[in-house]
């Protein structure tokens, strides 16, 4: 792996600060042979990550697209010298705000669902007796995240009806996956040795699951549950079609009125949520991670 | 049966679930208090699986095990293992807890109070050599792979457990290391008397780190069990003499101290500026071709070939050539050997405590102490058939 100077540098830098070396022995001597631990060299990419970058930087782009995104609101001339219909497709208390507020309620509670069912799940399927129903139950749900979100919605209003519960609950479905397979890929990936050694002094299995399984599968977990939130603040935009709200209803007025301010206002909006809640995802990932793993 | 058997199999048996051919066969095994009995054998023998049978890791498909007396087949198997340290290869501490807190495991399952599971980390990590205020909150990454096994015995020991099962604990570790763990484990076991069963695949481990080694076969068979000397000296049948290998000889002179068994030998000496007639002639009566002067502490100098004594000339301190080689009373012969072949003399001088000197090693002890070994393994073994 190449690397400039100037990027061995600020990766340099970035270690000092978020990766201190342990510090040197003043050991009993005993231990000349036992080679320490030796840092990885790692690439540009990697130590710009351990940098946090992206987490420091995401904040102020999603501030600098809320300020463009306001002052292009400003700039439309509602009320006076906009159309009409543009004018009431973006009023602010009447249609953005409860639009948003709709839209983030569906999400928070498919979300809240997916990870209520998935992770018990992805528990259960990783223990004896269920585990070896496992891959099977995986596949299946492989297959099923092939089909197309707008069929799944349609499929769920045939049997709920319209209304907001059968959003939720067809967004929840959908964004089961990830959530149900890092918890067991996550669960899975904790060292057999380290279980091993668990149930060696005397941990009951649900000691062993509660205070090393799980914790050790966390950042796994963490990150599945991050992508269906933003699957479900994405497919919240298409709440709309079956009577659920959401910016989806904004959009979907610009695209009927070939309103391009509407339907920019509108996605823009969607934009900067997905964003903001990926980044608190980013954030929780960051600081929930186990210590010393 | 004679020291106490802390742990007893009887006729344990395990066939996995899905396997028709028994992985342990009807193995009855005593283990003696404060012993460490080593269980060696080729890959695949069942060494691990007989371990983890005693923890009950693995629930027997038939026999017994009884710890103390006690019939543990039945009893809640969690609980049993409080009781007992377990020492894996992969060490498998606790990544996302701290040193301290990977030690503190049992202690804390058992309830002790805070104060004294702090003490009892501190008290663990200086008994395996490591410093308590600089690994105490250290997470296991931080540490190197001996450093790490080192926590992993502190932390099997947590709770002062009287029984310790250890599964080639320092497989995985650096032969130079690896060496330095096994005598550090051995001198902490001189104190603490643990009643310990270790399985390696080693015999060259199994014989340094064993008071009796069960050389297994195929579905955990014995084919012998006994102290590493007696299996040395007499391996049963062909099987274990292939399992222990080349050397076997060789390494049974570890077993052997010079003062025990070795009648030492008088050897012409002399002191400086004392007559060299009355030495030649002390060399030539003993037949051999060397003098050995002695200081006037009689610790050995120099070795003076019976060549340079002739015409009457006297010796000085820097006639004929410096003793570099020489042992202790009480020394194996391993290391009497070892000196022997880089001694001008061929033969070893033996000094006392002091570093006087005491008389000399020869090939011929070496042989004779072999053959009496073997000897006496052997009539023990008749013994032992003749009242069976
Ligand atoms: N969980 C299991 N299921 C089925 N068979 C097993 C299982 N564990 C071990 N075995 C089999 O039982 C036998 C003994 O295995 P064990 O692990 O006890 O050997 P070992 O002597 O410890 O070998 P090694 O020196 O390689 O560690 C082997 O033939 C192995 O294939
Ligand atoms: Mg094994």
């Amino acid at each position: 792996m190449s690397m400039t100077g100037a990027q061995g540098r600020i990766g340099y830098e970035g270690q000092e600060k978020d990766n201190p070396e342990p510090p040197p022995d003043p050991n009993t001597g005993s231990d000349a042979t036992d080679a320490a631990p030796t840092e990885q060299p790692a690439s540009w990419f990697l130590r710009a990550r351990e940098m946090n970058l992206g987490l420091k930087l995401a904040p102020v782009a999603i501030a600098l697209l809320g300020l463009g995104l306001f002052l292009y609101y400003r700039s439309l001339g509602l009320g006076t010298t906009a159309p009409s219909s543009q004018t009431s497709a973006l009023e602010w208390s009447t249609k953005l705000w409860p639009q948003l507020t709709q839209h983030l309620t569906i999400a928070f509670w498919s979300t809240i669902i997916v990870v209520v069912i998935a992770i018990p799940l992805g528990i259960a399927l990783t223990r004896e007796p269920l585990r070896r129903y496992g891959p099977a139950f995986v596949s299946t749900a492989n297959a099923g995240q092939a089909l197309p979100a707008y069929g799944l919605l349609i499929i769920f209003l045939t049997l709920m009806g319209q209304g907001l519960t059968t959003v939720v609950v067809a967004l929840a479905v959908y964004a089961l996956l990830p959530v149900l397979r890092n918890t067991m890929v996550g669960l899975d990936g904790v060292d057999r040795g380290i279980i091993e050694a668990g149930r060696g002094m005397g941990m009951t299995r649900g000691q062993v699951l509660t205070r090393i399984e799980l914790p050790l599968a966390v950042p796994v977990i963490l990150a599945g549950i991050r992508v269906a939130m933003i699957l479900n603040i994405g497919m919240a935009t298409l709440a709309f079609l079956i009577g659920g709200g959401g910016l989806g209803v904004t959009i979907s007025v610009g695209l009927k009125l070939q309103q391009n301010e509407v339907l920019l206002v509108g996605s823009t909006l969607v934009a900067i949520v997905a964003l903001s809640f990926d980044w608190v995802g980013a954030v929780a990932e960051k600081y929930l991670r186990p210590r010393g793993v | 049966m004679s020291p106490d058997a802390k742990i007893r199999l009887d006729h344990v048996e395990k066939t996995y679930p899905g396997t028709k051919v028994p992985a342990v066969e009807s193995l009855s095994l005593e283990v003696y208090e404060g012993e460490i009995l080593v269980l060696v054998g080729p890959s695949g023998c069942g060494k691990s699986t007989t371990l983890r049978l005693i923890n009950r890791m693995i629930e027997p498909t038939g026999g017994r095990i009884y710890l103390d007396d006690e019939d543990v087949t039945k009893v809640n198997a969690d609980k049993l293992r409080r009781r007992i340290g377990y020492v894996i290869q992969q060490i498998g501490l606790f990544p996302h807890q701290t040193i301290a807190q990977n030690i503190a495991t049992v202690p804390k399952m058992l309830g002790w109070d805070k104060a004294k599971v702090a003490e009892r980390i501190d008290r663990l990590l200086t008994v395996v050599g490591l410093d308590p205020d600089t690994y105490r909150d250290r997470y296991p990454k931080e540490l190197s792979g001996g450093q790490a096994q080192r926590v992993g015995v502190a932390r099997a020991l947590g709770a002062d457990p009287e029984i310790m099962l250890m599964d080639e604990p320092f497989g995985a570790i650096d032969p130079i290391t690896r060496d330095r763990l096994q005598n550090e484990f051995l001198s902490v076991q001189e104190d603490l008397r643990k009643t310990i069963v270790f399985v390696t695949h080693d015999i060259d481990e199994a014989i340094k780190m064993g008071d009796r080694i069960a050389i297994l076969g195929d579905r955990s068979h014995i084919r012998q069990i006994d102290t590493p000397e007696r299996i040395l000296a007499f391996p049963v049948d062909d099987f274990v003499r292939d399992f222990i290998g080349e050397g076997s000889t060789l390494k049974g002179l570890h077993f052997e101290t010079v003062d025990e068994h070795v009648t030492l030998e008088p050897y012409p000496t002399m002191h400086v500026g004392e007559d060299p007639t009355a030495a030649v002639a002390r060399a030539r009566e003993a037949g051999t071709d060397w003098v050995l002067l002695l200081d006037d502490q009689e610790h050995p100098t120099r070795w003076v070939p019976v060549s340079d004594l002739g015409g009457g000339s006297t010796v000085s301190s820097d006639s004929g050539s410096e003793v570099v080689a020489k042992v202790s009373l009480g020394a194996t012969l391993f290391e009497a050997l070892e000196q022997m072949l880089i001694s001008e003399a061929a033969v070893s001088p033996v000094v006392r405590e002091d570093g006087s000197f005491y008389g000399v090693v020869r090939l011929t002890h070496l042989n004779k102490a072999i053959r009496r070994a073997r000897l006496e393994a052997r009539e023990h073994y008749a013994q032992l058939e003749a009242t069976s």
